[in-house]
């Protein structure tokens, strides 16, 4: 026994008590509520994230300008169609103004969906090699598109400043408001990406609901062209209210939707809560059928 | 007595045939399953249709496992061996009890796997550690090491998609090497690479089993199992079948091998799992060409190796690989890369023939693990397909040596000695 510990390398002994995990059948909601586990794996979810920043902007020849280009590319298109040719109204605002906006709340989600979706089936190496809690992924990819956001925003900004308008001081609500997208984000992506394992069949609806995500969201209308109660109903979908929440906190427009931002951020928690409950039961599987 | 690592009780993993074997399943397949379910559960039939599905991969396994042991898994194709590393590096969940695992456990994992290309060096060290359960902090302590050992100095920054594959082998098993969890698990790594990558991770391997760690290996090559393990444990069909000194437990394995190789192999389970069984393969015998008794060769004389299949599939390519009685890889034979003394036509029937003009093995026993590939596509794999006796014969001329001798090959050769 002295013998033993003698032949131990050094560090090793700073580890007072070596940890012992019971590894059992597990059934119900255990591994990605659980902070201990996310804690213990820290390390790896910040080096996560770190990679999807530095590839995603190393690996395209544009870098960062993607981030500016899909939203303003999005803009200049809805300008012309529904903007010019439809005329759609935009409650008074510049047309480019209303619709950038909105487009750069969803820009955001809809890769995070998109990419959150992929997340697992894309890294099977590693899914099927080494144990990590799975939620990192899809959380990897939310946290890389925040720099995209971030970028974007500032973008935003400087138009609004450009149009000659000052942001008011609801702009402070804008945390809040990305906050209700990522939850949604979450929940949405994780529960895609872990159906994504199961049947890879999913991959191919993906793009096509979130297209039609992007029309029963006022991304390109205001929501005030739909009639009450179905108005307030509509932000069921929680990107009604970070939409028309972004609309109102960065262009002043209107007066404070207060009731569909409330509404979304409970959708959004449901959402969210359902994603990751979906997500950690079939968790434990992953690794049989990727 | 030192402390338990590791220890199981009546550890179990079983899989759904129907979803896990080939892969993933469709949504469509799966509302049709359900469908068919639902209707199972009225009329009563789904139960034993289920039941039958189900392949136990790890059966009931009770183990332990104490701190500083160095021990071998052993045993056929899907006989459990990586099922229950899959289990105790948390990669899947057991089905039924329990293992209860003491310090950090990492994988030694085949090199590359969680390197980015688009990274630098310097990134991928970092993110590979943390992979492999290494502390930021324990990562930049060791920086420096990682990247001596590597030799990858004037390359740190450089990202790793240009790199030659050397260079890259060198940094995936230097951050492999500088992990340094209580309990390692290494599953056939130490088959990958150039000979100079299995030397020098087979030297890593030794210190590390020397330096007091609890490591368990899973290896097909019994050589490197018997000169780095003290314990090996012999798993068929997912359940513990010997626990014993790895010697001992080689010699059953080997036993076991030549039961096998001794069955029908069309009832043999142990098929490797890449294949698409659309062919398989029924019988692999070698004897002397134009004769002679089967299984039983002479050395420096023609030996025809014969496959029979049970399909005849376009693109029929057989790889043949002979083994030396410790399981070490002696030579391969692989229909692929062709020559122009190969014979393509239908006169055989469902059966291929590889014959070799001057059979330059030393005496001993010998075994054959075949590999059938058809319509492009992996059709079988069986491991001892069939085992054979190469007895003391003439090569060129020139006698082989009968006993003593190292190595498994005779080479024609020539001497120029003072007289």
């Amino acid at each position: 026994m002295e013998q033993m510990t003698a032949t131990r390398p050094a560090e090793r002994d700073e580890t007072a008590v070596a940890e012992t995990i019971r590894l059992e059948p597990t059934s119900g909601f255990s591994r990605v509520l659980s902070p201990r586990e996310l804690w213990r794996y820290r390390d790896l979810a910040f080096q996560i994230a770190a990679r999807d920043v530095t590839v995603r902007y190393r690996q395209t020849a544009l870098g960062a300008a993607w981030a500016v280009l899909q939203p303003v590319g999005f803009m200049i298109v809805f300008s012309l169609f529904f903007g010019r040719l439809a005329g759609v109204s935009s409650d008074g605002l510049p047309y480019a103004l209303f619709s950038l906006a909105a487009l750069v709340p969803w820009t955001y989600f809809a890769n995070a969906v998109l990419l959150g979706s992929e997340s697992l089936v894309s890294n099977n190496a590693l899914v099927s090699k080494i144990y990590f809690p799975r939620i990192f992924m899809p959380a990897g990819v939310l946290a890389a598109g925040l720099v995209d956001i971030t970028i974007s925003f500032a973008i935003l900004i400087v138009v609004v400043l450009v149009y000659g308008i000052v942001p008011p001081i609801a702009i402070l609500m804008v945390p809040v408001l990305i906050v209700i997208m990522i939850a949604t984000a979450l929940g949405v992506s994780s529960a895609l990406a872990a159906l994504n394992v199961r049947f890879r069949d999913v991959k191919y609806v993906i793009p096509f609901a979130i297209q039609m995500w992007l029309f029963i969201s006022p991304v390109a209308y205001p929501s005030s062209l739909i009639a009450e109660p179905w108005r307030t109903i509509s932000a069921i979908n929680p990107m009604v209210g970070v939409v028309e929440g972004f609309r109102w906190a960065v262009l002043g427009a209107g007066s404070a939707p207060w009731e569909l931002i409330g509404i979304s951020a409970v959708s959004a928690l449901v959402l969210l809560v359902a994603g990751l409950a979906y997500f950690d039961r079939v968790e434990r599987r992953f690794a049989d059928y990727i | 007595m030192p402390e338990i690592a590791i220890q199981t009780s009546e550890l179990g993993k079983s899989y759904n045939l129907g979803l896990s074997r080939r892969g993933y399943g469709t949504l469509r397949e799966s509302l049709v399953e359900a469908a068919r379910g639902s209707v199972g559960r009225l009329t009563g039939r789904s139960r034993e249709q289920s039941e039958g599905d189900t392949l136990w991969a790890l059966r009931d396994l009770s183990l332990t496992i104490r701190e500083g042991e160095v021990v071998g898994l052993i045993g056929h194709n899907g006989a459990g061996k990586s099922t229950l590393l899959k289990i105790l590096s948390r990669i899947v969940e057991p089905t039924t009890g329990w293992a209860d695992v003491t310090g950090r456990a990492g994988s030694l994992l085949e090199v590359g796997t969680g390197f980015h290309p688009e990274l630098t060096g310097r990134e991928n060290i970092f993110l590979n550690g943390a992979i492999l359960g290494m502390r930021r902090a324990e990562i930049r302590n060791r920086f420096d090491e990682i990247v001596a050992f590597a030799d990858i100095e004037r390359f740190l920054d450089t990202p790793v998609k240009r790199y030659s594959s050397g260079m890259s082998v060198r940094l995936a098993f230097a951050v492999a090497a500088h992990l340094e969890p209580e309990i390692l698990l290494v599953d056939e790594v130490l088959a990958v690479g150039d000979a100079a990558f299995q030397r020098k991770s087979m030297g890593k391997m030794n210190e590390v089993a020397k330096e007091g760690r609890t490591v368990i290996f899973v290896s097909h090559n019994l050589a490197i199992l018997q000169a780095l393990c003290e314990r090996g444990v012999l798993l068929e069909r997912g359940g513990m079948v010997a626990d014993a000194p790895v010697n001992e437990a080689i010699d059953s394995y080997l036993r076991s091998l030549e039961v096998a190789a001794g069955m029908d192999l069309l009832e043999r389970t142990d098929r490797d799992n890449r294949g698409w069984q659309h062919s398989r393969v029924r019988r692999v015998e070698i004897h002397e060409s134009g004769g002679g008794t089967a299984d039983v060769v002479v050395a420096g004389r023609p030996a025809t190796i014969a496959i029979e299949l049970t399909e005849i599939l376009p693109r029929t390519e057989c790889r043949l690989t002979i083994l030396n009685s410790l399981g070490h890889p002696v030579a391969t034979l692989d229909s692929e890369v062709s020559a122009p003394a190969d014979v393509r036509a239908d006169d055989l029937g469902p059966r291929i023939e590889c014959t070799v003009e001057e059979l330059p093995l030393l005496p001993g026993r010998y075994r054959i693990d075949v590999l059938l590939k058809g319509n492009r596509q992996i059709q079988d794999g069986l491991q001892a397909a069939a085992f054979f006796d190469v007895e003391p014969g003439i090569l060129r001329e020139r006698p082989t040596p009968i006993a003593g001798a190292d190595g498994d090959v005779v080479l024609p050769h020539a001497w120029h000695l003072p007289s």
